[in-house]
């Protein structure tokens, strides 16, 4: 099963896939472009993953971290599918981080690695932009750079934890305009999504609608207003999202 | 012990709105019935912890010349902030747990501003019109003394967070950069600071946050943990102050084995 929260025609709604439609839970069935698509899920938490693909620390010419390097976003940051992102003016380096992204179905606590699945609700994509201009050394990555509004595409489903029988080898993809920019596979992760788990609840108690954005392999690059970048997991949907500039903003 | 954590709980405990309490225990006060008034904004459950670090000139001063070595290599230009999430939140009267195999935990006594109406890149001289009240709150953490990484570990566990009721009435702090707050360890005084030595005041704080970052009705933000703040062990009673507010007071209790 396949579910989004959607608008239509004035209403929001929760919607399942139907034969590659959205079908909304009062029965009717929709096109992907009739909707309005919002995240999936309004999670208490979201923490994403720095480095946590060899390549892709590498790139960064950082050493693979020996513990999860954890940060939190807050909810301001999320966005649907085929939503509008804001590269400010000023940037001079704004990148897309493809990522899978888990989602926590029930309350977990002190969860060990071999349980760990039993306690996520389901999978969905992620974009993770970063504006690299404003990263500083204190609490990096800062929310300055990672939790800034509209900046965290998410969607456009969350797919049961059932129907992805393998998260630990799935193909990610980008393509901005169409030409592939980043390619992975989460079997490259560091930390896979089962410590993860056991890490994070170790820490703190994590609930239902929770979001573990897992990070992100090597493959990044410049995006600019107008560029259509789209984010794509195997097996778990493929996110769209446009860079919009400070005009659109009204700035 | 009971776990202090989670949405859920924190919606029984929160889910009525409060006016000033600063003459009773925040504990007892339940002022549904005050909301008549007219001018209460419609303030909802926190959507957002939010609090900045290295914002007391005291712990920026003792950071020092360090700021402009590695790993930081130079002084913060932006806020330095970092999130308190929902598992974090606990009432006065609640437990702190204190995570195994930890001696003691830091008290930072902090204010705590409640935002009214949403605020998107607002100016500093309009950001107070966007606050809807105050709250008093304990922003513990295990001692720690990089700001390096995000201190997820040190900062975000279960407990964390006391918060006394939200006053939703901004007048009761006329001027909250000049705040005087105080921490008692079971009964002694153990830190007392104000807001007047804040880096960055609440107004500009407002305005750099909500630059980037919408803050709705309801979230809130902490304006920094002062210097010098107290250690608790497991047993200790904790009383956080503020000029104006009241008090809360919380107790760390160890945390039993899961």
């Amino acid at each position: 099963m396949k579910r989004a929260r959607v608008a239509h025609a004035g209403g929001v709604y929760e919607a399942v896939e139907a034969g590659g439609k959205v079908k909304l839970i009062d029965g009717r069935l929709l096109g992907e472009e009739d909707v309005v698509w919002l995240p999936p899920v309004t999670p208490g938490k979201i923490f994403a993953l720095g480095l946590n693909y060899a390549d892709h620390a590498k790139e960064l010419s950082f050493q693979a971290p020996k513990e999860p390097l954890v940060f939190l976003k807050a909810s301001n940051t999320l966005l649907g599918h085929r939503g509008q992102t804001r590269r400010p003016a000023d940037a001079t380096y704004m990148h897309y981080e493809c990522e899978l992204a888990v989602v926590i179905g029930r309350t977990a606590k002190n969860v060990a690695r071999e349980a760990a699945y039993d306690y996520v609700g389901g999978y969905t994509v992620a974009n993770d932009y970063a504006i690299r201009d404003y990263l500083e050394n204190y609490y990096r990555p800062n929310l300055r750079v990672k939790s800034r509004d509209g900046c965290t595409p998410i969607g456009p489903w969350v797919v049961d934890v059932a129907d992805v029988p393998d998260p630990m080898n799935l193909h990610l993809r980008t393509t901005v305009n169409g030409r592939v920019t980043q390619e992975g596979s989460t079997k490259d992760m560091i930390f896979s999504v089962p410590m993860l788990v056991e890490y994070l609840s170790g820490i703190m108690t994590l609930e239902p609608g929770d979001l573990i954005l897992t990070g992100t392999p090597e493959g990044l690059a410049d995006v600019k207003p107008g560029d259509e970048v789209v984010t794509e997991v195997e097996g778990v949907g493929r996110l769209v999202n446009t860079i919009a500039g400070d005009a659109e903003f009204g700035l | 012990m009971p776990p202090a954590s989670g949405f859920s709980r924190y919606r029984s405990q929160f889910g009525h709105f409060l006016t000033p309490a600063s003459s009773m225990p925040p504990e007892t006060t339940n002022a549904s019935a005050d909301l008549s008034g007219a001018s209460a904004p419609q303030v909802r459950l926190p959507g957002t912890v939010v609090a900045a670090a290295l914002n007391f000139r005291g712990v920026l001063a003792r950071l020092g010349d360090a700021t402009n070595h590695d790993p930081y290599k130079k002084p913060p230009v932006a806020p330095v902030l970092y999130l308190k999430p929902p598992n974090t939140w606990i009432g006065p009267g609640d437990a702190i747990p204190c995570p195994q195999g930890i001696r003691e935990l830091r008290m930072g006594g902090t204010l705590g501003v409640v935002i009214g109406r949403t605020a998107c890149r607002v100016r500093e001289r309009d950001a107070l019109s966007h606050v809807g009240g105050y709250r008093i709150v304990n922003d513990v953490c295990i001692p720690h003394e990089s700001y390096f990484r995000p201190a997820i570990r040190e900062r975000c566990r279960d407990g964390f967070t006391p918060m006394g009721p939200a006053i939703l009435d901004p007048e009761i702090l006329p001027d909250p950069d000049r705040a005087g707050i105080r921490v008692r360890v079971n009964g002694e005084m153990q830190c007392s600071n104000t807001t007047a030595n804040l880096v960055r005041g609440v107004a500009r704080l407002i305005a750099d946050i909500s630059e980037f970052m919408t803050l709705q009705a309801g979230d809130v933000l902490l304006v920094g943990e002062p210097e010098n703040a107290p250690l608790a062990c497991p047993g200790d009673r904790v009383v956080v102050e503020i000029d104006g507010l009241g008090w809360i007071e919380n107790r760390v209790v160890a945390k039993a084995a899961s």
